[in-house]
């Protein structure tokens, strides 16, 4: 594969569950490919150089920075934006947990700190406080402290660890 | 801000990777992992005409122990060895200090091989590679394969051994040595954030072989003895260092912690367990 550097390569993706298709040439970061090819605005771009965490997307169900990767490298790849939490309008229970919380204020930092918590919560089912503070080191966030974002996973994880229980004893 | 232009090449294996190197040189720049070549992109610091892609190089995907050696290759990622459970006996100083590596997000992406060659004096990798005498690996389709020791790899800030024409194809760590004692520590203004010091140690009897990160414009590797002199030497090579000030930290204070940290991890063995 080799792409001209004026060239508008398509670049297909399985988009939040979806095929999608879009065009971009060589040098177009993946967060702007999200966000003026394919419209998911959720991604939010803050620093561009990978230090701040705000366009953290999923990449195969792994969390990465969507503004150190380029489109191209997208292509045939599985992306999951923040747009993918919510189900008919309803948010999930981490977006619920972060709004009980005030986990956030403006609001620009939460999209990338939520998908780092998604693919966080897989890995770490029953985080300690530690771990969570750790896993949110790779974000920026300047109005809250971080201290409500810390409460919302906690006890999130906990949630699903109870409901999970209890969804054994059913069985 | 955006990067500027460039042709980009997706390789399938090393060979195709190689070939794009010999056909572009100076002009050609390979993309692993991007957590330090994108920012440095993004920025226009660098400006190459050709981006060559190996993730999808699965010849340059393999981590295997061989000849007394973890053996890297140079699309592996860093979370695939802070997964590796076995690390901790293979080369337990990499696992002491790959939690200190970036974030879990960068981790996700950033390679192994990438941070060697990138060469950022305060990165953790490049410090474990020369502080246990490790190997970096270079190919190029012409010439022959070099095996060049990190001592003489690591040459200054961003700056290595590595021709226009070669890459760095996989990274050696010499796997743990029976009677030797293993420590990492660093201190950074938030975890996770560039180390304004980072020191590796391999404590043996009567001496110790420390490397210091963060501090000269690549990672330093001096053996100093144990017990009374220990102080003393510490503080030669706090000052042979060539500390300089900057935003985050003076050269002075830089300077101690090289002095108190060293001591520290070299003869407290509480902070050691507890790092």
């Amino acid at each position: 594969m080799h792409v001209r550097a004026d060239q508008r390569f398509p670049i297909q993706i399985e988009l939040n569950g979806r095929q999608r298709e879009g065009l971009a040439e060589p040098r177009m970061q993946l967060c702007d490919f999200l966000r003026h090819e394919l419209g998911t605005t959720g991604v939010h771009v803050g620093c561009e150089h990978g230090v701040c965490g705000a366009c953290t997307v999923l990449v195969d169900g792994v969390a990465s920075r969507s503004c150190l990767m380029l489109a191209v490298q997208a292509h045939e790849r599985r992306i999951d934006t923040v747009e993918s939490l919510s189900r008919d309008n309803i948010m999930n229970d981490l977006q619920q947990a972060f709004s009980r919380h005030h986990a956030l204020q403006c609001g620009f930092c939460t999209a990338g700190i939520l998908m780092s918590c998604v693919e966080f919560l897989e890995r770490v089912p029953s985080p300690d406080e530690t771990q969570v503070r750790d896993m949110l080191s790779g974000h920026l966030c300047r109005c809250t402290g971080y201290t409500g974002m810390v409460r919302a996973v906690l006890e999130v994880a906990q949630q699903r660890q109870e409901t999970l229980v209890e969804n054994n004893n059913d069985v | 801000m955006k990067p500027a232009v460039f042709d980009y090449v997706r390789a399938a294996n090393k060979r195709e990777a190689l070939q794009q190197l010999t056909e572009h040189g100076e002009q050609a720049r390979i993309i692993a992992g991007g957590q330090s070549l994108m920012a440095v992109l993004n920025m226009r610091l660098a400006q190459p005409k050709v981006l060559i892609d190996i993730n999808q190089a699965s010849d340059l995907h393999y981590l295997k122990v061989e000849n007394n050696c973890l053996k890297v290759g140079a699309a592996v990622r860093q979370v695939e060895l802070l997964d590796r459970t076995s690390l901790v006996d293979e080369v337990p100083l990499l696992a002491q200090a790959m939690p200190w590596i970036g974030h879990f997000q960068t981790r996700n992406r950033g390679t192994v091989c990438g941070s060697v060659a990138h060469a950022d004096p305060s990165a953790e990798i490049p410090l474990c590679l020369v502080t246990l005498g490790g190997t970096v690996v270079l190919e190029s389709l012409k010439g022959k394969r070099r095996e060049v020791p990190a001592a003489e790899f690591f040459q200054g800030v961003l700056t290595t051994e590595k021709r226009p024409d070669e890459m760095v194809v996989e990274v050696q760590f010499p796997l743990r040595e029976a009677d030797v004692i293993y420590r990492f520590h660093e201190v950074a203004m938030r975890h996770g954030d560039f180390a304004l010091v980072a020191l590796a140690a391999c404590i043996r009897q009567g001496e110790v072989d420390l490397g210091v990160g963060g501090v000269a414009d690549r990672p330093t590797l001096r053996r100093l003895p144990l017990g009374a002199e220990l102080k003393d030497s510490l503080n030669t090579l706090a000052w042979s260092l060539g500390a300089q000030d900057d935003v985050h930290a003076s050269a002075p204070y830089r300077r101690q912690l090289v002095r108190e940290l060293g001591q520290q991890l070299i003869e407290d063995n509480d902070h050691a367990r507890a790092s």
